[in-house]
């Protein structure tokens, strides 16, 4: 009350009294704003580092463990789960390739075996490729954009949160012999009430449930992040491909996820609430499922590829010692195959009878999608023919990525024509095509850049010898599982049999896949053997150890819990290659006191404003387990719903409720 | 080797909120707007496969729902725009008087609708149990009030944080802002929906 008197204040308005008070209170946060310790060539180096640290680290223990918000943690999470995920898929495949090891096997039993086709196609879609992506996506992307943390934090952690929640519902029902055994994509009628009683195919639809509330939060993050938080002067023309990758396939999410949330919620109540949308009796239409379900189907094939393509775009780069060929052109196709990608659904379905233009225009897009796919893969030979490239195991990943996916982008042109597709459609053919697309596009890639990252995950450097072993048994014993599929697939053995009978000539074809299926798993224990013995072993990384110029390579490895002591700029596509002797630019003026991040304009990426990071918190784990105990329960009684909107609310609402009901001179968020 | 840090711009004076697209939860809202856009559309999609295989529409034998809540929930919908609109040019200036003023008000129109709605699902001349048409006009309206809902549970507790101390947290400005964005794309699909359930079957 400098200027006013204290009883003409008193006298005032309340209106007018709390003017004045908020006055006062901002000229003396504008005081104390200026004594906010801040980084800066004053405060830098081990003290600065020794501060950053302290504002930044979560508490220890099991509550802080729940309770963190740091990306590197969330993403180690979730990409260690999801490679858990992978081994128990991978074991229900080699559970299926030993029953059709030889014909009129009675090994495992029909109804079994229903349920491991459904689970392992479920669990590698839903449990593996997609949150596997998501995973190193949420490590990398802010430590490749140059920045502290994802957007939305607590957002991220909820997100992992519902991803193992829905993981476990899913495995501990197929453990309980209530593992849904209609297949991984539940056409209606199989799935609906009339022929799949019990709740087998309830437990399906809410993990669907589950995981895709799960990738629709990472999703956003993900979209936000990269929107706005990255380094200074990184405009959009100069983003790394992978975080380019990353941005179109958090689009295809957000755009997909909820055809298949309504299709599979209309399941569920066609099951608990007696609707009728799949009930052809009363007027429904079993395809309705089919048509919702493919159009999120089709693009999630290149939700789980587009990631990978950014992972092959880094790995080339680096070991090519180039730029990516043509790198708007990259940009150009990935884009082009996300929106591509939503067109093309209606060619899983040509053998349900379509009017003849559908045939035709469907046909034509599916074949359409190989033009800006083959552009990328023109751009990285390109790459590997101009640059000087090293063929360390990353780079083995690639080449066998090229060859396979390659394979696999064939047979999907063929299968793209009708007459060959009704030949084949549901035949092992089709086993092979999407197994040569999705293991040849997504999982070499992976193999590869989960090599590339190592070192700047964990600090140290994965086993180049077992590497290479492990690449040429992969390589190979996937040659030799499924290129026999094709045959097998062509001679007529329809996908999803328990067994078939001896003289068919499918004996020799199904005993090399059974081979080549444990190959496969050995190559897969060899990496996990090469992952655990080089955390111990592995020699010491230092920060760039494969010489890459993007801005993860710039920090620490592992990156200290602040990811950077300084906000980087970047001045080119390739900021540490071009980065000049033993120096790098940065911007300063972010609070040490307090978590803060920096973020800038979207297209430019100038700086724009200065961000508060949300402290780790609680209420993102018990939210996801209020969601997750009403989705569980609703399978019994859709009440659940009702009473659970409840606690979820309150779980929603202490998550976002400040802490501390009072202003600070800068904003925080408790 | 690390490389050392060669200072550039000091960026201290940098503001900590901007309204619209600079603002993090702006673009958040926008993720989560098309999220829910994508699924109404394909809601509205299988209406519209729904009604391809009938012969009429609505079907044989039902008679169309009935317009009087439907409409009136409408206008009422359309008229709350008013004050929400105060509420948002009141964030951009940070007039919190007027904010607190007009919240409750949007808290009590939000009470107004849930109790329409409830008329309205009375007078859908059908049960979502009959056949697939009713239950894509059930899913429709209730799909609906799921949105309604969450925006009315989303205004009571902005508008009670708005009556604390941090209610002069140019931030919070930013909340409400987005919060009455945010109530202006719940109206908008509205009228599809409204045309959907209760005009395409008198066509």
């Amino acid at each position: 009350m400098t200027d006013v008197r204290a009883d003409t204040f008193d006298a005032m308005p309340a209106r007018e009294r709390e003017r004045i008070r908020v006055e006062e209170e901002n000229r003396r946060f504008a005081q104390e704003r200026k004594k906010i310790a801040r980084d800066g060539p004053k405060l830098r180096g081990e003290k600065l580092a020794a501060r950053l640290d302290l504002t930044w680290r979560r508490p220890p223990g099991i509550i802080g463990w729940l309770a963190t918000v740091d990306h590197k943690e969330i993403g180690r999470r979730y990409i260690l789960t999801a490679l858990a995920f992978l081994a128990l898929g991978g074991v229900l495949a080699l559970a299926m390739r030993l029953q059709l090891a030889k014909p009129d096997s009675a090994l495992i039993g029909a109804d079994r075996y229903n349920q491991l086709f459904t689970m392992h196609g479920s669990t590698m879609m839903f449990l593996f490729a997609v949150p596997v992506m998501e995973g190193v996506a949420v490590y990398i992307i802010p430590l490749m954009l140059g920045t502290r943390s994802t957007a939305f934090p607590r957002l991220n952690a909820f997100s992992y949160f519902m991803y193992l929640f829905g993981g476990l519902m899913l495995w501990i029902a197929f453990v309980l012999n209530v593992g849904p055994d209609m297949g991984w994509f539940a056409y209606t009628p199989l799935s609906g009430p009339e022929f799949s009683p019990g709740k087998r195919a309830d437990v399906w639809a809410q993990m669907i449930t589950f995981t895709e509330v799960s990738a629709l939060a990472a999703a956003v993050v993900l979209v936000c992040t990269i929107l706005k938080a990255r380094a200074p002067g990184m405009t959009l023309a100069r983003m790394p491909l992978f975080a380019w990758a990353m941005l179109v396939q958090a689009a295809m999410i957000i755009f997909a996820m909820p055809a298949v949330a309504l299709c599979s919620s209309m399941l569920i109540s066609d099951r608990t609430l007696g609707t009728n949308f799949y009930n052809a009796a009363e007027h429904g239409d079993a395809l309705l499922w089919q048509h919702l379900f493919w159009f999120f189907g089709h693009p999630e094939v290149y939700i789980i590829f587009i990631p990978a393509t950014g992972f092959v775009s880094e790995i080339t780069a680096t070991f090519c010692r180039r730029p990516v060929f043509a790198h708007a052109v990259v940009v150009l196709a990935l884009i082009s195959t996300g929106i591509l990608a939503f067109g093309l659904w209606v060619h899983h379905m040509f053998a349900t009878g379509l009017p003849r233009v559908g045939y035709s225009f469907f046909t034509a897009a599916s074949m359409s999608v190989s033009i800006p796919t083959g552009l990328q893969i023109f751009c990285w030979l390109a790459t590997i023919w101009d640059g000087r490239p090293r063929f360390q195991v990353p780079m083995l990943y690639v080449v066998g990525f090229i060859v396979t996916f390659v394979i696999g982008g064939l047979t999907g042109v063929m299968v793209a024509a009708v007459p060959l597709d009704l030949q084949l459609h549901d035949t092992y053919f089709v086993v092979a095509h999407f197994h040569y697309v999705l293991i040849g596009g997504a999982v070499f890639p992976l193999l590869g850049i989960l090599t590339f990252w190592y070192p700047k995950i964990t600090g140290r450097m994965m086993d180049e010898t077992l590497g290479k072993i492990g690449f040429w048994m992969l390589f190979l014993g996937f040659q030799l599982a499924f290129f026999p599929m094709h045959w097998s697939g062509m001679l007529g053995m329809p996908r999803r049999v328990y067994t078939y009978p001896a003289g068919l000539g499918l004996e020799i074809p199904n005993m090399l896949s059974t081979v080549g299926a444990f190959v496969v798993a050995l190559a897969v224990v060899l990496f996990v053997v090469n992952g655990v013995m080089s955390l111990y072993r592995g020699v010491i990384a230092g920060p760039n150890p494969w010489g890459a110029t993007t801005l993860e390579w710039l920090t620490s490895s592992p990156p200290p819990v602040y990811n950077f002591a300084h906000i980087p700029v970047v001045e080119s596509e390739t900021p540490l290659w071009d980065a000049p002797e033993g120096e790098f630019p940065v911007v300063t003026g972010l609070r040490v006191d307090q978590k803060e991040m920096l973020l800038t304009t979207v297209v430019a990426a100038a700086p724009d404003t200065r961000e508060p990071v949300p402290e780790p918190s609680l209420w993102p784990f018990i939210s996801a387990c209020a969601v997750g105990v009403v989705s569980l329960t609703s399978i019994f009684s859709a009440w659940a719903v009702a009473v659970g909107v409840i606690p979820c609310f309150i779980a929603l609402t202490a998550w976002f409720w400040p802490k501390e009901l009072k202003r600070n001179p800068e904003p925080v968020i408790t | 080797m690390i490389l050392e840090p060669r200072f550039t711009d000091d960026l201290s004076d940098l503001p900590t909120f901007k309204f619209g697209p600079s603002s993090l939860t702006w673009w958040g809202i926008i993720g989560f707007m098309v999220i829910e856009g994508a699924g109404f559309a394909l809601a509205f999609a299988a209406y519209f496969f729904i009604m391809g295989h009938e012969q009429g529409w609505p079907p044989e034998g039902r008679i169309p729902p009935d317009i009087l809540a439907g409409t009136l929930f409408t206008i009422v919908i359309f008229l709350s725009e008013i004050p929400n609109t105060i509420i948002k040019r009141a964030a951009k200036a940070g007039d919190v008087p007027t904010i607190r003023l007009l919240l409750p008000v949007m808290v009590a129109v939000g009470v107004v609708l849930l109790i329409i709605r409830g008329f309205e699902f009375n007078s859908l001349n059908c049960r979502w149990t009959d056949d697939a048409y009713g239950s894509i006009i059930w899913a429709l309206l209730l799909l609906h009030a799921g949105h309604i809902l969450t925006d009315w549970l989303d205004t009571v507790v902005l508008c009670a944080l708005m009556y604390t101390p941090v209610a002069y947290e140019p931030r919070r400005w930013g909340d409400v802002d987005e919060n009455s964005m945010y109530w202006r794309y719940v109206w908008l699909l509205w009228i599809p929906i409204y045309l959907m359930i209760y005009w395409v079957p008198r066509l």
